[in-house]
């Protein structure tokens, strides 16, 4: 569970704050997402809900931040360990440096968390299987390409079972089937109450796994809804986010009359799919959809 | 033909072989987007244009010379290229500084050291940020910052290791602008990257590099049916391609443009089931 309220914060070099009275709730089971233009505070705020800043920052905080209930102004960092993972946005920062092998990597964070020996094997395997990481267990985390890395930060953090995940631009750097991989594991994260916070660029899969969209804007929320309201929002390039091809296709099919009256503007495929079947059909049957006999033009959206 | 690669191997200490006999030549102007799982070696290619790796054995040659008989000093006139993670490449106090150091390296005259700096700010939309320590910007910003740099040094041809990674709307506009008016200038660009549609709106030429190898070598608008007929899952079609494919649509479409003009002539009976 995350609960922030009238949270700002400016960093010891800042001229300007990089989070204004920022407020929010995730509940365990919950995936929220963050999105918004660079430089306006996500990875800040990543840095807050995970107890980071300004604990390791220094700078000015003001408002109260809650983490299962635990206020993070009064709790050390040391007590967040194994409760709140950060995957943090550069994974060559994350890798601890510390050890050997990605495998040791992985085991780095529960031999701080004093786990058993006999439990960390059956902890560590199946996220180096889930993440498709077995092949290279054996390696130097320094001898992997950047999406490996990039993996192995996650796994590195999820093999600690925290009950509340940061993931800052976990996919950044994967290919399509590393983005699925990533994508389920934080489905079976939600599965298990974990409480989720995701910040992402990429868009397509974030609008179908998402419950609930917060967009930041130089440092304050300036709109949160389900992702099928807010990907679609006609904002969401001023926002800094690149909306999906599908909605810009629709939204300037619709101007010309070949998105469907009342359908609200896709975010995924399927949605996409629909609309434009349904345009298809209707074009079929020879309406070109120009003559004027509805009152409903204007304001589809 | 800027660029010549011919039956490049390599092999890491720990030995692992990450390239396995690349062979490709890219002539001046193109754009050309290398793509593949992650792992299949693209980084190391890049790497090899620019001297940081040599070959074991095969060639690279830029500009008809091989790159292990020019110096790295020469090679940096030619090529530039800009990390997978910026903060390998960034040393200086400032933006400023950052983006001077390379042109100050080639000894360019002042005021065409000076042309070059601000030019390189514009186009990566850093004016502001020009007196900021690199440290204190945002990951995205110092990425932007590392290919500044690389745009003041002038070469001739470009290679961009995921550009558009952690990049906002904005930024992803201005690299494609970017990438298109280098070509358009008659300089080459080489990315690498994982994002499709980015792929097929700003890009002439795909590589697709599979184990070490070149799985798929071709115009862009072939690429989509390698994409669809191929196993490889690191691979993804570009959003409108999947959904052209999921109405029925013969032949591929790319891109919005492409899609909302075959729009009003694909009439059809029946709604296509999701699955498709
Ligand atoms: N350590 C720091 N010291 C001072 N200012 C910082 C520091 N880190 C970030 N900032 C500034 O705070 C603001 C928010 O940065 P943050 O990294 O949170 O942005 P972001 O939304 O994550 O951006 P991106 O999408 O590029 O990752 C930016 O203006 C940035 O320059
Ligand atoms: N320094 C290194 N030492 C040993 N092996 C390495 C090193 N760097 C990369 N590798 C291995 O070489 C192969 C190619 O890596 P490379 O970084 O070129 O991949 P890539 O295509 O750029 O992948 P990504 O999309 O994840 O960045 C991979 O198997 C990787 O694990
Ligand atoms: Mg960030
Ligand atoms: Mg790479």
């Amino acid at each position: 569970m995350i609960e922030v309220k009238g949270f700002s914060f400016t960093y010891p070099t800042g001229s300007r704050p990089a989070l204004t009275d920022v407020a929010f709730e995730v509940a365990p089971r919950e995936l929220c997402a963050v999105v918004g233009g660079g430089g306006t505070g996500k990875s800040t705020l990543a840095g807050v809900v995970s107890g980071t800043v300004p604990h390791l920052t220094g700078g000015t905080a003001e408002g109260v931040v809650r983490v299962n209930g635990r206020d993070l102004a009064e709790t050390p960092l040391s007590g967040l360990v194994g409760e709140v993972g950060l995957v943090m946005q550069n994974p060559f920062n994350q890798i601890s440096g510390a050890r050997f092998s990605v495998r040791e990597e992985i085991a780095f964070g529960l031999e701080n968390l004093g786990v058993p020996r006999d439990e960390m094997a059956a902890r560590i395997d199946p996220v180096l299987e889930d993440l498709g990481l077995t092949g290279v267990r054996d390696r130097s985390p320094y001898e992997l390409s950047g999406g490996q890395q990039q993996l192995l930060a996650i796994g590195s953090i999820l093999v600690m079972r925290p009950t509340v995940m940061v993931l800052d631009e976990p996919t950044s750097q994967l290919d399509a089937a590393g983005n699925a991989l990533v994508f389920d594991a934080l489905g079976t994260l939600k599965e298990q109450g974990v409480t989720v916070l995701l910040i992402e660029h990429r868009m397509e899969r974030l609008a179908r796994a998402a419950d609930r969209v917060l967009v930041l804007d130089r440092g304050a929320i300036v709109a949160q809804g389900p992702p099928g309201e807010v990907l679609a929002d006609e904002r969401l390039e001023e926002w800094g986010v690149s909306p999906l091809r599908y909605t810009v296709a629709a939204r300037r099919a619709a101007a010309r009359r070949l998105w469907p009256d009342r359908k609200p503007l896709p975010v995924t495929l399927d949605a996409a799919a629909e609309g434009f079947g349904e345009t298809a059909g209707r074009l079929y049957r020879g309406d070109r959809g120009d003559r004027g006999d509805r009152g409903d033009r204007g304001d589809r959206r | 033909m800027i660029i010549r690669i011919d039956s490049l191997t390599f092999r890491y200490p720990n030995g692992t072989t990450a390239l396995d006999g690349v062979s490709f030549g890219v002539g001046a102007g193109e754009r050309v987007a290398i793509v593949g799982a992650n792992g299949a070696g693209k980084s190391t290619l890049a790497r090899h244009l620019v001297g940081i790796e040599r070959p074991a054995s095969g060639t690279v040659e830029i500009d008809g010379r091989p790159t292990d008989r020019l110096g790295i000093a020469e090679l940096a006139r030619t090529v530039g290229f800009v990390f997978q993670n910026p903060d390998d490449q960034l040393h200086a106090a400032s933006v400023v500084k950052e983006v001077g150091f390379g042109p100050r390296n080639l000894r360019f005259p002042a005021a065409r050291r000076a042309e070059l700096v601000e030019s390189a700010l514009r186009r990566t939309g850093l004016t502001a940020a020009r007196d900021t320590h690199p440290h204190h910007l945002s990951l995205g910003e110092r990425k932007r910052v590392a290919l500044a740099s690389v745009l003041a040094m002038d070469t001739p041809v470009v290679v961009l290791d995921e550009p558009t990674t952690g990049q906002d709307h904005a930024s992803i506009v201005l690299l494609g602008n970017l990438v298109d008016s280098l070509a358009a200038d008659g300089r080459t660009v080489l990315a690498i990257t994982h994002d499709m549609d980015f792929c097929v709106e700003h890009f002439d030429r795909v590589i697709v590099l599979a184990n070490g190898r070149v799985a798929w070598d071709g115009p862009v608008v072939d690429w989509p049916a390698h994409v669809a007929d191929t196993a490889d899952e690191s691979l993804e079609l570009p959003q409108m391609t999947r959904l052209g494919r999921r109405l029925g649509w013969a032949g591929p479409v790319t891109t919005v443009a492409g899609f909302l003009e075959r729009l009003p002539a694909e009439a059809g009976p029946a709604p296509v089931p999701p699955g498709g």
